[in-house]
């Protein structure tokens, strides 16, 4: 089926529920889809596992999502920064878990789950203490860690343009995250900048083909 | 003299090979770019998804969308691409960069690295792609000072710190010397306003002088 042109933000993340594992792209600021992440926070789904690059910068979308106390846990690579006092604060009074994931396995173990793989073998944290307790293997005279999948219940992403059935391209390196999160949820809603009939996007062009993209709202 | 950050970033930029793909870590590795020649053909690789990434943005260049790893607005160069997060890492996993600088709290004698997390109980860890660049690209160059604050040095036998990867290193270059991460050992190549036998006393680690 192709993807629901929503009129509005609260429109397009009606339903999640509560407990939900939620993916939200962006690196940093770029790709952040801050109305979907806005409209959460006004849904008011609670007790989330939420996975990202980033734990929230300044006061204003994901960062805002944590401060509303909405998410249990943050999987993530890198929540420190200079803006990330909203997380900083949560950790720091144990109001948060952190699952703390190196940035090539949390991209890696996303696409595992879109394309179906169960488990791969990664050199990457061999040795380091975000591998202890992980299975290991040797092939080939090298060290491998066992990886398994992250899927998501959701996944909220910015895309630049999309077309009424659901086909996103993306702008510079605000694509970051989106095309492996949209293939990892069951639920994938994107942020764009604008919506335009089919057959104005360049086929060759299209990043997220629109079989991956459930929901889309012009932002 | 010792060197300073601009001039050890200026010796790791003569050392890159014309027409590397090199990735920059965030920090002060970032400097090296400003000393590659403009005809190296050097492609610098963003892991947040960009090959032949151009020099900081400012002004009207400025675009949200267009970022480096540390966040910093950037610039496309002739030839850019984008690709997304799982190929950018794949691109360093998968042995395709030839290249990467890499700050570090200290490198072992072995070439293992630690540069993620100092093992504070109340630090907040971030690794980022540290650990995906460290075991990834072919070439792993460590930028660092080579004593810290309270005057320990760097390169140690083995890391007190989390390490970030095993065995990974291939040069260390410091302020007072550059050192080769090799199978007989580490070899110092060069020293900075300091002898090979000063050097030898306040470095742990069995150095090999440099050939004459």
């Amino acid at each position: 089926m192709s993807a629901t042109i929503c009129d509005s933000a609260a429109e397009a993340v009606a339903g999640i529920e509560d407990g939900s594992t939620v993916l939200i792209g962006g690196f940093g600021m770029a790709g952040m889809p801050v109305e979907l992440v806005d409209a959460l926070i006004g849904q008011g789904a609670k007790d989330l596992t939420v996975v990202s690059n980033n734990a929230g910068n300044g006061d204003t979308g994901l960062a805002a999502l944590l401060a509303k106390g909405r998410v249990r846990k943050m999987v993530c690579s890198f929540p420190r920064q200079s803006d990330s006092w909203v997380f900083d604060g949560l950790y720091r009074a144990g109001k948060i878990e952190l699952d703390l994931v190196p940035q090539g396995n949390l991209a890696e173990r996303m696409r595992a789950a879109g394309a179906g793989i169960g488990a791969f073998y990664c050199p990457t944290g061999v040795g380091t203490p975000l591998a202890e307790g992980k299975e290991v293997r040797e092939i080939d005279g090298r060290t491998y860690v066992l990886e398994y999948p992250i899927r998501g219940d959701v996944a909220l992403i910015g895309a630049h343009v999309s077309d009424r059935m659901g086909n996103l391209v993306y702008r510079k390196t605000a694509r970051n995250f989106g095309p492996v999160m949209a293939t990892a949820a069951e639920l994938v809603i994107a942020q764009v900048s604008e919506v335009v009939e089919a057959g104005r996007l360049d086929p060759e062009a299209i990043v997220t083909p629109s079989i991956y993209v459930d929901r889309v709202v012009a932002g | 003299m010792s060197l300073d950050k601009q001039q050890m970033a200026a010796l790791i930029a003569r050392d890159i090979p014309r027409g590397a793909y090199v990735n920059l870590g965030i920090g002060q590795p970032t400097l090296v770019a400003d000393h590659l020649p403009a005809d190296s053909g050097v492609v610098l690789h963003t892991e947040n998804g960009m090959l032949n990434m151009g020099p900081a943005a400012t002004g009207e260049l400025i675009d949200p969308d267009l970022m480096n790893a540390g966040k910093i607005p950037v610039t496309e160069l002739p030839g850019s691409s984008y690709f997304h997060h799982a190929d950018s890492f794949a691109m360093m996993r998968g042995g395709h960069l030839d290249v990467c600088v890499l700050g570090a709290f200290q490198v072992s004698a072995a070439g293992d690295l630690a540069n993620w997390h100092t093992g504070e109980p109340d630090a907040i860890p971030a690794v980022g792609g540290a650990m995906d660049l460290a075991i990834g690209a072919k070439s792993v160059f460590v930028m660092m000072t080579l004593f810290a604050k309270d005057g320990s040095a760097k390169l140690v036998e083995k890391c007190s710190y989390p390490l970030t990867g095993v065995g990974c290193v291939d040069r260390v270059y410091t302020d007072h010397a550059t050192f080769l991460i090799t199978p007989d050992g580490v070899v110092v190549r060069e020293t900075f306003g300091i002898s090979f036998e000063e050097l030898a006393g306040r470095v742990p680690v069995k150095l090999i002088a440099p050939a004459r």
